[in-house]
């Protein structure tokens, strides 16, 4: 995935003379996760550049440059660290658009690992999109696969919107199914690997269905696209799992005609489970599909704690939560 | 290393007791002022240095005080701009004007015409004579008391004023607070009401013109105390970092609503000082001296156009009114403050300057007031046709939803249908 991440950042800077990249160690070491290894040595530093660790400055400039015309794709190296940038995104480049009716905008996309299970710690491991997508006027973008990093942020560079694009870094290198204790395999072998090469781009707005099933419903995003599916295929549970993708915007016709199709829903996430955003999709299930549910919506997440280092398995919402939930909707 | 204290910390014990401090301005109301220890340097004093010259050289400049007119109403010094009559009469009706647009949207607003005004009075020369100092299309990226900067752009009052009354001719849309005005047309940045947001932001677009090898520069306005945001630091390192085409300006009108300057560490360095310690070119200027201001923004301009780098500003002036309508002053500064500020007032300073070289007289003074009046007045009546705020001659209800995102989504779509649904129940038409 994190190849994919790069080549889709090549192809933008040679495709489009306005883009930049910056962040902390972005330019000549090309990330800590190696996602801009070798950009500025093709594209030049005026192009792609370091920047002091100021995330408020970073996303600040970054308004700025997207006000002169510019597409900067600013990295925040850990989602983590994001919170001092926090009102250069909600107050100015979410609103920029609006408050003066089209007259500015701030296309900038936002890249930032997110998500645990590296050891990270509860400075390298939270999963804050939710914070996100309750501000109107952010787009937020997950994927889940290396076919999906690539073109969903080819769209998102694309985007006249601010777009928050967090990678999940526990799935840079393989699609991590939740078993800790066994050896993730590389991306290589995965079915969703193959990244077709040159330029390619994926409707930000659209879910994609990993697999179609008529059991339940289940709604995921990022890490836990490949944990859910490895625990369905596991227990022979014949789910739909779709990948939402995009949590704002929201593709709503798809979770609408899975839900009405399979009459079951579970929501899993990674993030802490109060106002977390499977909170806003069972409402919205619950809202719209009432009358097809069978049973009621379940959520998985992970827990109202900060991200323990020691403890972060006991934390993740693995195979063990997801089976029990999926056997209390089945059981309803 | 120091001896750790061992004792249970509460007094009676013999080691010194620690003191808190917190600032406190020196007048209060009621309070008779005295501004003689204000050290105000002599006008034309200070050197100029070259505009491409090192940051460290500013530094005696970023304590002292830049002064170009006297008491004689003479210009003095190696800072005096030169400026020919035609341009000093040109920034006094500037001045002017804005002066009289102040005077009657406060009004408007005490008339319930809005919700809400905030004057520049005392300040004119801080925006109007810096802004003058820079090419149109330079980009500012302006605080909520840059108006002048607008007026002197020649930005139609009709508009201001419609943005002001958040009527259905407000090209915003009725969404901003009256004053936020933007203007892309005029390289005016839409206004934020989070303060300091701005400053980073200019130097992002310097930054970006510089990447493109733009010949436009960046300027921003931030108010004293809002340089206590980290925004403003981080404006400032980022601005030093990549050296940008930015000018940094900092309007020290000594109070935030009604904290004084010392919250914002103005009792311990000047406000421009702390541009010298992030290696920028620091001045600090008379803010009430129109020609010291354009002065150093043109100092300050040159430097950016010649890749020098950034300058930081410190305009010392007072504000003259309330922070906004929603103030009163008289709480917690002595009225005396204002009348006895020892730096004057812009307009009459620069009134009385032309006055001294022959080119301009209180008769003329009195028809350009007369004429501003008359033009602002004008103006509201013209857009008072597009409605006044809370009076149902809004933009229609769709247009709340529009611009949140570039295309509208399909959870804002049912949001909009929802609004005017309950419109038809609120206000049924006839």
């Amino acid at each position: 995935m994190i190849e994919a991440i790069n080549d889709a950042l090549d192809i933008m800077l040679s495709h489009d003379p306005t883009v930049i990249i910056m962040g902390e160690d972005v330019g000549y070491f090309g990330g800590v996760f190696r996602a801009t290894a070798g950009l500025q040595e093709k594209h030049g530093k005026n192009r792609v550049f370091d920047t002091p660790i100021s995330e408020c400055g970073i996303i600040g400039a970054a308004v700025g440059m997207g006000a002169y015309g510019l597409r900067p794709v600013p990295e925040i190296q850990f989602a983590d660290y994001i919170y001092p940038g926090m009102d250069q995104l909600i107050s100015e480049a979410a609103r920029l658009r609006y408050r003066s009716a089209g007259e500015f905008i701030a296309p900038l996309t936002v890249r930032s690992p997110f998500g645990g299970g590296i050891f990270g710690g509860q400075t390298h491991s939270q999963s804050p999109e939710s914070l996100f997508t309750h501000v109107a006027g952010l787009k937020t973008v997950i994927p889940s696969t290396p076919y999906d990093a690539k073109g969903l942020l080819i769209a998102a560079i694309e985007d006249n919107d601010p777009v928050i694009f967090f990678e999940p870094k526990r799935i840079y290198n393989g699609p991590f199914n939740g078993y800790y204790d066994k050896p993730v395999e590389p991306w290589k072998n995965h079915k969703d690997s193959r990244v077709p090469e040159g330029y390619y781009s994926i409707p930000l707005g659209k879910a994609r269905t990993v697999r179609k099933g008529d059991a339940l419903t289940v709604l995921t995003y990022g890490t836990m696209v490949h944990v859910s599916e490895a625990v369905c295929r596991e227990k022979g549970v014949d789910a739909e799992i779709i990948d939402l993708r995009t949590l704002v915007p929201l593709d709503i016709e798809a979770i609408e005609a899975s839900v009405e199709k399979t009459g079951r829903c579970l929501i899993v996430h990674e993030a802490t489970r109060t106002s977390g955003f499977g909170a806003e999709l069972s409402a919205l299930v619950t809202e719209r599909c009432f009358y097809h549910l069978e049973a009621p919506v379940e959520r998985v997440t992970g827990f109202d704690t900060p991200y323990p280092h020691s403890l972060e398995w006991a934390y993740f919402p693995g195979p063990i939560r997801i089976g029990e939930a999926i056997d209390k909707i089945l059981e309803a | 290393m120091a001896t750790r204290p061992s004792g249970t910390g509460q007094a009676g014990h013999n080691r010194p007791a620690l003191s808190f401090h917190v600032p406190e301005p020196k007048y209060r109301p009621g309070d008779a002022v005295d501004f003689s220890d204000l050290k105000i340097s002599e006008p034309g004093a200070q050197p100029r240095p070259d505009e491409t010259c090192l940051a460290i050289e500013t530094a005696p400049l970023a304590n002292d005080l830049i002064r170009v007119l006297g008491d004689d109403n003479q210009a003095h010094g190696p800072w005096d701009p030169r400026l020919d009559p035609e341009t000093l009469r040109a920034m006094l009706r500037n001045m002017a004007l804005t002066r009289a647009f102040d005077e009657r949207m406060y009004r408007g607003q005490r008339q319930g015409k809005t919700s809400f005004y905030m004057k520049c009075t005392g300040e004119e020369a801080t925006s109007i004579a810096a802004s003058m100092a820079l090419a149109a299309d330079d980009m500012v990226f302006p605080s909520y008391r840059q108006q002048g900067i607008l007026i002197a752009r020649g930005y139609p009052l009709v508009e201001m004023i419609n943005q002001i009354y958040s009527n259905r001719g407000d090209k915003l849309k009725g969404r901003q607070l009256p004053i936020m005005y933007s203007s892309r047309a005029h390289s005016f940045f839409t206004i934020s009401g989070n303060l300091a947001t701005q400053t980073p932001q200019a130097v992002g677009w310097a930054m970006a013109s510089a990447m493109r090898g733009d010949s436009r520069i960046a300027a921003t306005w931030v108010g004293e105390g809002s340089t206590a945001e980290g925004d403003f630091h981080a404006a400032c390192l980022f601005a030093t970092v990549y050296n940008a085409p930015v000018i940094l300006n900092v309007v020290n009108n000594q109070w935030a609503i009604s904290s004084f300057s010392g919250f914002a560490g103005g009792e311990r360095a000047t406000f421009a000082a702390r541009g010298v310690g992030y290696g920028i070119a620091s001045l600090r200027v008379d803010g009430n001296d129109p020609l010291a201001c354009y002065a150093a923004e043109l100092w300050a301009a040159n430097r950016a156009r010649a890749n020098a780098g950034p300058t930081l500003i410190e305009h010392f002036s007072y504000r003259a009114e309330g922070h906004s309508t929603s103030d009163d002053p008289s709480q917690y500064r002595s009225a005396q403050e204002r009348a006895e500020w020892p730096l004057g007032d812009p307009i009459m300073r620069l009134k009385d300057h032309l006055i001294a070289l022959g080119e301009w007289d209180d008769e003329r003074q009195e028809k350009l007031d007369l004429e501003s009046a008359e033009q602002v007045k004008a103006a509201t009546k013209e857009a008072e046709k597009n409605g006044i705020l809370g009076h149902g001659l809004h933009h229609p209800f769709h247009t709340m939803f529009e611009d949140v995102f570039e295309e509208l989504p399909w959870h804002l779509e049912e949001q909009a249908a929802q609004a005017i649904r309950e419109r038809e129940i609120k206000w049924p038409q006839p």
